[in-house]
């Protein structure tokens, strides 16, 4: 599992590539639980190449999504594979997570 | 086809799991969501075997099998470590209030129990043992 942060302007993008599981999470959780995420506007969640998410995975994003909200921060997920927004689906989550379609819309969110 | 994988409790073995299940699903001819949610269900069962049941003991192993007979799907993982893991009866989570609480976990068996057609956790001998079935179209 590999994060790429690419900060811009009031944005931080990041770059999820490869499978995020029970081993993986910790690599995601690092990076969102640093405090200077908290000064960006919204975090945007390239999934494109995120070809698998384990519970383990969903747990980190929701572990920080309250800190977010209290933060005014939007969390928004773009990108994503039909298997894996399956997994979000399967818990109810695409209800409580922004997800969109395309970077166009996640800009636009 | 190989259809028997045996491994130590690591959760670094989680990917070797996962390939495995892949695999022996491959020449079945089915979609990628529907795979992907089998190795999905049997990925939180052993990540919970190596995590909750064994305390990440490398000393101490799980076996896999998988089985595939008229469109039924049979998974047995065999927990070979000392201490008796059988789940609780299934509750389904209130994701908002684990948003609030920023919970990480509790999640898994949730997962599990909705892909499946059938769990089953129960002991053989000293060791547990999950049975996971579906029956795939």
């Amino acid at each position: 599992m590999k994060v790429t942060a690419q900060p811009s302007a009031d944005t931080l993008t990041l770059i999820l590539d490869g499978e995020l599981d029970a081993s993986s999470a910790i690599v995601l959780d690092t990076e969102l639980a640093k405090p200077d995420i908290l000064e960006y506007r919204k975090v945007l969640v390239d999934c494109a190449k995120l070809s698998y998410i384990s519970s383990a995975g969903l747990g980190v994003f929701i572990s920080h999504l309250q800190r977010f909200q209290d933060a005014h921060v939007k969390l928004v997920f773009f990108n994503m594979q039909e298997k894996v927004f399956n997994v979000f689906e399967i818990l109810g989550l695409d209800a409580l997570m922004t997800i969109v379609p395309s970077a166009t819309e996640a800009e636009a969110a | 086809m190989k259809s028997a994988l045996r491994i130590a409790c690591s959760r670094s073995h989680l990917q070797q799991v996962r390939d495995f299940v892949r695999t022996y699903l491959s020449h079945r001819q089915l979609p990628e969501v529907a795979v992907n949610q089998i190795v999905l269900a049997i990925d939180e069962v052993v990540a919970n075997f190596i995590i909750h049941a064994n305390g990440e003991d490398e000393t101490q192993f799980l076996d896999l099998k998988l089985d595939f007979k008229e469109k039924e799907l049979n998974v047995e993982i065999a927990d070979h470590g000392n201490t008796i893991y059988l789940p609780g009866p299934h509750q389904t989570p209130n994701l908002r209030d684990y948003i609030q609480q920023g919970r990480k976990g509790g999640m898994g068996m949730t997962l599990v129990n909705r892909l499946m057609d059938k769990v089953e956790f129960f002991t053989r001998g000293n060791h547990t043992v999950c049975h996971l079935s579906k029956h795939l179209a």
